[in-house]
């Protein structure tokens, strides 16, 4: 049985094959995989928060997309990954509640999702699939011996990128 | 780092369990009387959490639950939530429909809407509480409803909190009937700068 390595909320990790990594219970949040297929070398983050310029105070990188990123693909490249081969996948950005006025704190997830599509595009990273949007919560794995991105629901159903 | 919620002292604490062991006390007496059964609750727990350890408190960031989500408006604005386990959820909704067996594993409309109105008086019940202690006049939002993974619904309200600092506080209570029935978990979670508003309110502000 491989190991399973878990990414708490604001929070990445990572590893190698033949671990996988898994973040439970994404709503607005979202969830960002990325892999190297060669050295299958991969990182998950679980973001909160589009941007750290943005936000009062905080110890913690790892929740916002913008501060995130940069030191999870650090980590990869130390670990000996090329960044050349490095393909990102992200899921999550749901809206969980509807009011009939959205304020902006409601939209957070869409504005997630924008985020992290922006600052993947700074790095110079090629997204190659995503699953955002919506009004429900995914579980989402990263298998680092094939890099499939698992995403599971409670009644959408289940589905690989 | 100068977060506002891991400077609270003691006394602060107690007072802010002592507002939410009024407020749980009204909520669980108002659901009681809906579901004509005896509800028992807990002593609120009134703890500072990292923010990605608040779903653990509800079993995990996978659990299914159903949740109903208000904010509150006024001088202290924040935000309610109310998490009950999916099962739970079934249950008031059924006894309160008067249908002893369920057949399906979804809730129909009537269904959600019967349990955003048993959110709405819960919050209110709440709030009349906080409101007591404060003088302020506050005043909950129409609730929203998902039933989702614990996780995915508490990311609402931490991400408001994760604006402001990597902790929260969370005013929990549980509730539960004698037998089988419901369990449930209350939250009250005030906007970073109404913590103050409501301790200076109550008379603690240090």
């Amino acid at each position: 049985m491989a190991e399973l390595i878990k990414v708490g909320m604001a929070d990445y990790k990572v590893g190698s094959n033949p671990a996988s990594l898994i973040s439970y219970g994404l709503g607005s949040c979202v969830g960002i995989a990325l892999y190297d297929p060669v050295t299958k070398i991969g990182g998950l983050a679980h973001i909160m928060l589009p941007d750290s310029t943005q936000a009062r105070s905080s110890d913690n990188p790892a929740k916002f997309a913008d501060t995130c990123l940069p030191i999870m693909l650090e980590d990869m490249l130390k670990g000996g990954a090329a960044k050349k081969r490095i393909t990102a996948k992200i899921a999550g950005g749901a809206q969980m509640f509807t009011f009939a006025n959205a304020t902006d704190i409601m939209r957070v997830g869409e504005r997630n999702s924008e985020a992290v599509r922006v600052v993947l595009k700074q790095l110079d990273l090629r997204m190659v699939a995503e699953d955002t949007g919506g009004n429900y919560g995914r579980t989402v794995e990263l298998n680092l011996t094939n890099g499939i991105f698992r995403i599971k629901t409670i009644d959408k159903g289940e589905k690989e990128l | 780092m100068s977060e506002e919620v891991l400077k609270l002292s003691e006394l602060q604490l107690d007072a802010l369990k002592e507002v939410g062991n009024v407020g749980a006390g009204n909520a669980a007496t108002a659901l009681s009387q809906i579901i004509n059964r005896k509800i028992d609750m807990t002593v609120p727990k009134v703890c500072i959490l990292p923010l990605g350890e608040v779903p653990d408190v509800v079993g995990g960031p996978d659990t299914m639950v159903a949740g109903v989500y208000l904010r509150v408006f006024g001088p202290a604005p924040g935000s309610i939530l109310f998490l009950l386990p999916r099962e739970s959820a079934f249950y008031l909704v059924d006894t309160l429909m008067g249908r002893p067996d369920r057949e399906s594993n979804t809730l129909d409309e009537m269904d959600q809407s019967a349990l955003l109105e048993i959110g709405n008086i819960l919050a209110g019940a709440y709030l009349n509480s906080l409101s007591y202690f404060t003088k302020f006049t506050l005043l909950p939002s129409i609730p929203a409803l998902a039933m989702d993974m614990a996780g995915a619904i508490l990311s609402v309200i931490l991400i408001q909190l994760g604006q402001m600092g990597d902790h929260a506080l969370v005013i929990e209570t549980e509730f539960t009937t004698e037998a089988d029935g419901v369990k449930g978990h209350f939250f009250l979670i005030p906007d970073p700068g109404s913590l103050g508003t409501i301790l200076a309110a109550i008379g603690v502000k240090v």
